[in-house]
């Protein structure tokens, strides 16, 4: 279960995301970002209450990261350790924001 | 401790099989994290065997969970009769490519690998037998 939290203030806009984030899910957030995307200039995924992602989560935050990368910036706040060492396994933590 | 599962490889099956494994790799003290880690390996098999084994049928797939104690050592093994496919065989994606360059997909068995200590693919007796091993 994916449950994601939105937040805009005009061009920002931010997701918070908890629960999981896998095959099952992934196309929920997929579906919510190509809605949202139009006119953001900052995008904001907090990943606090996230507890697990697998490569279908990575690849929507790659196509995230890719559409962001044309029309402003993308960044990932509060992100856990085990969440963390996905990310770097995958050489994720090179081409992600993260804070 | 030894458990088994069979169940028809759809990927709405997916919860079902990550829910038996974290029943049983919580009740075997088995780390959040390790459990998270066994669990994406898990998936991207799992998900693998959805998509690809059967297409455009549907079969079944056999999960089995080991776990042996001190060290804990996690053995998960997942069994279909599907077309042969070894996905141990992929060819790696280059993660250090800069994200417009990066192909969306493909890091799945990577992963796998990349999480796990050892994974094996054998095809016998007319099935793919895919083994996952993890010390904790």
């Amino acid at each position: 279960m994916l449950n994601i939290t939105k937040n805009q203030n005009d061009s920002e806009l931010t997701f918070a995301l908890e629960g999981r984030l896998d095959t099952t899910t992934a196309p929920q957030l997929e579906a919510e970002l190509k809605d949202e995307l139009d006119g953001v200039t900052a995008l904001t995924l907090d990943m606090e209450k996230l507890e697990y992602i697998s490569s279908a989560g990575l690849r929507v935050l790659l196509s995230a990261q890719k559409v962001m990368m044309k029309q402003g910036e993308m960044k990932l706040v509060h992100v856990g350790e085990t969440i963390t060492e996905i990310f770097e396994v995958t050489g994720f933590s090179d081409i992600l924001t993260i804070e | 401790m030894k458990s088994e599962l069979t169940i028809e490889a759809k990927t709405e099956n997916l919860n079902a099989v990550l829910a038996f494994l974290e029943e049983r790799l919580e009740k075997a003290d088995c780390p959040v994290k390790a459990q998270m880690q066994l669990a994406v390996a898990a998936e991207e098999i799992f998900v693998n065997i959805a998509h690809y084994a059967y297409a455009p049928e549907i079969g079944s797939a056999t999960v089995q969970l080991e776990v042996s104690e001190s060290p804990i050592t996690v053995t998960i093994t997942f069994t279909d009769g599907g077309r042969p496919f070894d996905p141990t065989k992929k060819v790696d994606p280059d993660v250090t490519l800069p994200a417009e360059a990066r192909d969306i997909g493909g890091l799945g068995i990577f992963m796998t690998k990349k999480l796990m200590d050892d994974v094996k693919y054998e095809y016998r007796d007319g099935k793919n037998v895919l083994t996952l091993k993890k010390q904790i």
